[in-house]
């Protein structure tokens, strides 16, 4: 477990839940606007992420002791941090490191659990060892575990995303089995062993496809809570160096100024939580768009 | 239900081998010398000798894992490499405030979180239920950090209610200054869970109030409030226990954030301290235990689920 919505709980456990619970669980009605707003939010956090380096006024990076703390004015539109550093650039630049930790861990997770996950729920000689291995990782609080990982290797771009990613691939082991332990049920994978197909076909061509919807569905979620425990790890002082302009670096500096400047924890604040609101708000939608499972029980009643 | 119970009590036990086998790998299998990472970059070759052979790292790695979990069932843990003692007395010093402070916490979600599920399940679809699922969305989206600091800005800096930092123990202040310390971080640390609760209270009792006796309740004239509150909830009750337990691991990173951000002399702290110093035997006994209490936590409420539910025991 991690740090899941509850949604995420929810499907980890749903395999042993009435069908209307999982059902109500997730209210399908949202508003449309909310999502198309989420979406608008989104694009606009990456496009900023990507032109970062035009849209910035000043360089992040770039101190200067004599603009020490300034307020808002016309050269420094937020301000400046404690070195004199321009928190506007800072904040744009730090959509880069979050958006890439967020969709770095979220593609990761996905290719390292799906092969897991299709092994574990078809061989069940595989399944105990696999699963008991996942269970294990899923016991340890998940940003302790990127601590862990972090203190003992040195903090980079990569080591960060891979602490951070460890600890989420058993949330897609465990999806993906539980895609497999039924799918292999179904009469067209009984056709295919029929016809003799090889494994590797039935696996990749018959079984995979369906765990799709629902790992996109998953990797959204995976991608908001990458953000939130790359923002943790940077906020304690366990993520990236304190001279990288991340959300959570900057929260982390601002926290000795907050009497006398609170902007410098409320600017990197307000952008990670729109960020990762627009994520879970679009997850919501592609969830309650793609997931087969839920449509088809949906249709049903 | 016995035959239940040893079955589930045993099925922790290779979670928590496994977990052991991570933490001792994570160190062996890391880049580099483990004794070198343990005893940080200042170390003369003599203590380096030294560290490797209380780790006994000359040895198989098999028998160092077998040694090493074996020290961990004595409740050795090892030794701080910061202030030299054990990792067990540290934790256990700190222990008193996380423990007051989470209690406080699930205390504090369920009393809230609870009645805002029951009411968004009854008026399903209203206004009302709207609000409660969105803020629950945003609860679950809002960087505890941000609320910390939010809730710090409105109540202790411009209505100057609270104080801004610090911590008093019940044991030594007494119960009142505790509670004046403890209110602002147990809010931020309980934002998340409220959510969560909230949300599951919603779902299961939704999933009670199509069921027959309630409908039977509602036409023998039992109130509204008694149907909700004695019929529904009491039946909605086990799965709302479930995703306390599982919203454990959510309080853990709570509790790491909300104490660095109060300044709280608790695990977490220990946790960021040990961090900033790399102080790794006490990272590693602070993810041992943890987990262990994860497991258990969890282990605890599948019993009780089982006696609460007897479908779940023939299962």
């Amino acid at each position: 477990m991690s740090l899941s919505r509850p949604e995420a709980v929810a499907a980890e456990r749903s395999e042993t839940m009435p069908l209307r619970r999982r059902l109500r669980l997730w209210p399908r009605r949202r508003p449309g606007w909310t999502i198309i707003l989420a979406a608008i939010c989104l694009i606009l956090i990456v496009v900023v992420a990507i032109l970062a380096p035009w849209l910035a006024p000043h360089d992040p990076l770039n101190m200067s002791p004599a603009n020490r703390l300034k307020p808002a004015d016309d050269t420094y539109w937020l301000g400046t941090d404690a070195y004199g550093r321009d928190l506007l650039s800072r904040v744009l630049y730090g959509a880069r490191v979050s958006l890439t930790v967020g969709i770095g861990s979220a593609l990761i997770s996905v290719v390292i659990g799906l092969p897991l996950g299709i092994l574990a729920g078809f061989f069940r000689s595989l399944d105990a060892v696999i699963m008991r291995v996942m269970d294990g990782l899923m016991a340890i609080p998940s940003v302790l575990l990127a601590i862990a990982i972090v203190s003992l290797i040195s903090a980079n771009l990569w080591t960060v995303m891979a602490a951070i990613t460890i600890p989420e691939i058993p949330r897609i082991v465990r999806l993906v089995r539980s895609v497999v332990l039924s799918a292999r049920e179904e009469p067209y994978v009984e056709a295919a062993v029929a016809l003799g197909s090889s494994l590797f076909t039935i696996m990749w061509r018959h079984l995979m496809p369906n765990t799709l919807a629902p790992l996109i569905v998953m990797s959204t979620y995976i991608c908001a809570s990458a953000i939130l425990t790359e923002a943790i790890l940077s906020f304690l002082g366990a993520g990236l160096g304190t001279e990288t302009p991340t959300w959570g670096n900057i929260m982390a500096e601002g926290r000795t100024y907050f009497l006398i400047k609170p902007s410098l924890i409320f600017w990197p604040g307000i952008m990670l939580s729109i960020c990762i609101l627009s994520i879970n708000l679009l997850g919501d939608a592609a969830r309650d768009r793609l997931d087969p499972r839920l449509q088809k029980r949906g249709g049903a009643q | 239900m016995f035959s239940y119970c040893l079955r589930r009590t045993l099925a922790a036990v290779p979670v928590m081998v496994v977990v052991a086998l991570f933490v001792f790998l994570l160190l062996r299998l890391s880049p580099g010398d483990p004794a070198a990472i343990i005893a940080g970059d200042m170390a003369t070759p003599e203590q380096l000798d030294r560290i490797r052979e209380t780790l006994g790292l000359n040895q198989p790695i098999y028998i160092q894992f077998f040694h090493w979990s074996g020290e961990l069932l004595r409740g050795d843990f090892g030794t701080s490499l910061m202030s030299n003692l054990p990792v067990t007395q540290l934790m256990a010093q700190r222990l008193e405030p996380t423990v007051s402070l989470a209690l406080l916490s699930i205390a504090l979600s369920v009393v809230v979180a609870v009645p805002m599920g029951v009411i968004a399940a009854w008026k399903h679809g209203s206004l009302i239920d709207n609000a409660i699922m969105s803020m629950s969305v945003l609860g679950f989206s809002v960087p505890v950090f941000v609320i910390g600091y939010i809730l710090i800005k409105i109540f202790a800096i411009d209505l100057g209610w609270l104080p801004v930092q610090g911590f008093k123990r019940i044991s030594q202040d007494g119960f009142g200054p505790f509670i004046q310390h403890a209110i602002l971080p147990a809010l931020m640390l309980s934002t998340i869970y409220i959510a969560l609760i909230a949300r599951m209270t919603r779902a299961s009792m939704l999933d009670v109030l199509g069921e027959d006796y309630i409908r039977t309740a509602h036409a023998k004239g039992a109130s509204e409030k008694r149907v909700l509150f004695k019929h529904a909830l009491r039946n909605a009750g086990v799965p709302i226990l479930e995703v306390i337990g599982t919203g454990f691991a959510l309080m853990i990173t709570g509790v790491v954030v909300t104490e660095s951000v109060f300044n709280i002399p608790g695990l977490g702290r220990l946790t960021v301290d040990a961090i900033l110093s790399r102080d790794y035997p006490v990272i590693q006994g602070l993810i041992l235990v943890t987990s262990g209490v994860y497991v258990l936590i969890n282990l605890a409420i599948d019993l009780s689920y089982a006696l609460l539910d007897p479908r779940i025991r023939y299962q």
